[in-house]
């Protein structure tokens, strides 16, 4: 039924790339069982800095899972034939991304045996029971999703009626699964950093810009490896949706920036003097926040001019600034400093510690091994046409 | 008799949702009768005279109580410290308090803090699995380290910092372990409970009964004639960050 | 149906070796009876009847948990009218059974239950006594 098979089979480069990630998740894995005999102690995280790289790295990879909707929506909704080839691929790095999320949120809890509280006491007003729903929901809707419309394609039948309204309700389901985790920081009064109406708004575009630009990257590597071709039109109609989502993003970051630099308010100028210049001789964020904030203007530059955009050389770089920059304010400056300073003012440095970092470094090949199997199947369905 | 496969499952459908909506009954039927019997409401808290705490300097007998009575371990590394009650100086609690030109009565001087036992908690609010609640009968927050999964939820949405987590075990950190109060494992999240297994015996906070000026007052606040509320009464008294709206139950006398 | 010997002389022996344990344990009389647990000296009535204890001891200590933790019911009465304190160590452990290693551990391991987590945290009174210079 899913086609396993087709993963197996591979030339040298897949079996080395594949090997590689196993290796990682190897490393990842032996690393979190230390983690489970001594506590997260190993990790860098402390009691002013409660949340690290583990959560920041949950919060971007929501956003990446989200953005599969950018793909869905125009072809289902819109009829936007172009993107007829691609709409699978985006719902399967959805499903890599989302399985991703549910494991960094696993390997940060302190009593991971007992998750199933989360579902065995339901507690409808707090958050991040409903992060819990709406991932796990958002996992199973585009699980499905893909392996319906592999094994039509497989079959050379149209997929079933009743799959149109279940992939018609993944996109605002997409849209939920991103407001839900931006809710779970801005609705926390101790946290100036994190209260901001405009956090939703601001994930939801950071999303919608770095999903996207992975996934062009992705398609890029595919045409090199596996001689797919998504595509002229979907790819540079893809990159519009980045340029556009990055335009827009950029935008709510400065008007983050006037509000709280005009009105001066100490409490809530501190954190973004923190992550900018640092506060009491502590800078150590300070160097990545001015790299994402920088990155940012060569990716608008080479997005906004159509020739560059659409050039095969410069659109892959603007991507990669895209992504860069993105990662680097949500996946670790937007956790950090909403920490810092502390309640008491205090400056805590957070410096991830080697196992945490291999922890999360195994996550990600999860990810990537996941999103490998599932592209070859659907690429192995595709040449057997 | 022969029933078509399409019947059984129907059945066995209905039958299922049957015994599920028994249960359903059954637990809101249990749920509705242990909150029907709770009798007269008090509001625990605590008034902390600034002008009699610490007059002897670097005392600290009220957390050393503390730490004692609850099995508290003790970490070096402030990175991985626990504590339910400590001492902070002055202008770290109320930062906008005194500024620029204003007189600054208690620059410098540590005041104890601890969890703030909230009305309206933040913290409560955000556990997905209610391992932390708050108690309808005496407005105490209270923890449950056996359903606690350590998300750390709470952590971030206290606006204090008055909770701990537990990043390693405990237990080798503990001097003398103290049978009347369990110690914690790793992986939990921990913070003052107005020492409630105390006040179950009838006692005072730990912290309290040590405080030899006398300068930690508890009572109840729903009575108007406690204590606490007769000192408020007479004297200014400040709450930690009221603005936030989180309506703490510990005020300081300046 | 020529193969009908080897199958069935293949199923039996495969039951053979599947209920190994059974029947080798009863033949050679190495089959352990339960282990000699030390049972407390002070008191003969426990909080309630052995026979319940034995199959549901742990039902017990988790409806105490509850009642305690989140109800503030800290009072038990046992089925003969005395009223207990709801707790693991106090009742439990310093007034009757001391020794952890001594009884909860033998049927534990002897039964092969992974011994209950519970005193992760709820302090045995033997712990206290070695830590004690």
């Amino acid at each position: 039924m899913f086609m396993l098979e087709k993963a197996i089979v591979g030339g040298r480069r897949y079996r080395v790339w594949m090997l590689c990630l196993c290796g990682l998740i190897l490393a990842g894995v032996l690393c979190y069982l230390r983690q489970l005999t001594q506590g997260l102690a190993i990790t860098g995280m402390s009691r002013d800095v409660s949340w690290g790289l583990y959560i920041a790295q949950f919060t971007f990879f929501v956003g990446v899972a989200a953005s599969a909707v950018m793909v869905v929506l125009p072809y289902y909704l819109h009829d936007y034939k172009a993107f007829g080839r691609i709409t699978i691929l985006g719902e399967l790095l959805a499903v890599g991304a989302v399985t991703m999320c549910m494991l960094f949120v696993f390997v940060d809890m302190g009593q991971p045996t007992r998750v199933l509280n989360v579902l065995r006491y339901p507690t409808p007003w707090s958050l991040m029971f409903w992060d819990f729903i709406s991932l796990g929901g958002y996992l199973f809707l585009n699980a499905l999703i893909s392996v319906i419309m592999l094994r039509a394609e497989r079959e050379e039948v149209p997929p079933p009626k009743w799959i149109k309204p279940i992939v018609i309700l993944s996109i605002p389901w997409a849209i939920s699964i991103h407001t839900v985790t931006a809710f779970l920081y801005s609705g926390l009064p101790g946290h100036t950093f994190w209260m901001t109406a405009v956090l939703a708004p601001r994930f939801l575009a950071s999303a919608f810009a770095s999903g996207p630009a992975l996934l062009i990257l992705l398609c890029l590597v595919l045409r090199k490896v596996a001689g797919f071709d998504a595509g002229c039109e979907a790819i540079h109609k893809l990159g519009i949706i980045v340029t556009y989502a990055m335009v827009i993003n950029v935008f709510l970051i400065s008007v983050e920036f006037f509000t709280v630099f005009y009105s001066r308010i100490p409490e809530h100028l501190e954190h973004f003097r923190y992550v900018f210049l640092g506060l009491d001789g502590n800078y150590h964020l300070a160097p990545w926040m001015w790299l994402s904030l920088l990155l940012s203007v060569p990716a608008l530059a080479l997005l906004l001019v159509p020739a560059w955009r659409n050039s095969p050389r410069l659109l892959p770089l603007a991507c990669v600034f895209v992504f860069v920059s993105l990662w680097l304010d949500k996946g670790l400056g937007l956790i950090v400093g909403g920490f810092t300073p502390s309640p008491f003012g205090a400056v805590t440095v957070y410096t991830p510690t080697w196992p945490e970092a291999t922890i999360v470094a195994g996550v990600w090949a999860i990810g990537a091994f996941i999103i490998t199997v599932f592209y070859k199947i659907t690429l192995s369905v595709r040449e057997a046409h | 008799m022969r029933i078509t496969r399409k019947d059984f499952l129907r059945l066995s459908g209905l039958g299922l949702l049957g015994v599920a909506g028994r249960m359903a009954v059954r637990g809101v039927a249990k749920a509705s009768a242990s909150s029907a019997g709770s009798n007269a409401t008090k509001r625990w808290g605590m008034v902390i005279d600034l002008q009699k705490c610490c007059r002897e300097n670097g005392c600290d007998r009220c957390i050393k109580a503390c730490n004692t009575a609850h099995n508290i371990p003790q970490f070096p590394d402030r990175a991985h410290e626990v504590k339910w009650v400590w001492n902070q100086p002055f202008e770290t609690v109320f930062p906008l308090v005194q500024t620029d030109y204003a007189r600054r009565a208690y620059a410098g001087q540590p005041i104890p803090v601890m969890c703030n036992h909230c009305a309206s908690p933040p913290c409560v609010r955000v556990c997905p699995t209610q391992a932390t609640w708050k108690r309808e009968e005496d407005g105490i927050v209270m923890m449950d380290w056996h359903r606690c999964i350590g998300c750390r939820y709470c952590m971030a949405a206290c606006p204090y910092g008055s909770r701990s987590f537990n990043w390693q075990d405990p237990r080798p950190a503990i001097a003398a372990l103290n049978p009347d109060f369990p110690t914690r494992t790793k992986g939990v999240v921990e913070k003052c409970n107005f020492c409630e297994e105390r006040l179950a015996r009838g006692l005072g906070p730990a912290c309290v009964e040590a405080c030899q000026e006398k300068a930690l007052i508890f009572g109840d606040f729903a009575d108007s004639d406690s204590e606490p509320r007769r000192l408020l009464r007479s004297r200014f008294a400040l709450q930690r960050k009221p603005e936030l709206g989180t309506s703490p139950s510990i005020y300081y006398l300046v | 149906m020529g193969d009908r010997p080897q199958i069935i002389a293949g199923l039996l022996v495969f039951v053979g070796l599947f209920t190994f344990p059974f029947w080798h344990a009863r033949a050679s009389k190495t089959a352990s009876a339960p282990p000699p647990i030390k049972l407390p000296v002070n008191e003969k009535q426990c909080v309630a009847p052995t026979s319940y204890m034995l199959t549901s001891h742990m039902e017990l200590l988790g409806n105490w948990r509850n009642e305690v933790v989140r109800q503030d019911q800290r009072q038990f009465r046992a089925l003969d009218g005395k009223v207990y304190e709801k707790s693991l160590t106090r009742t439990c452990m310093l007034e009757c059974h001391k020794d952890k290693t001594e009884f909860c551990n033998r049927c534990h391991t002897y039964s092969g239950v992974p011994s209950c987590y519970c005193c992760d945290c709820h302090v045995e009174p033997q712990l206290i006594a070695r830590r004690t210079p």
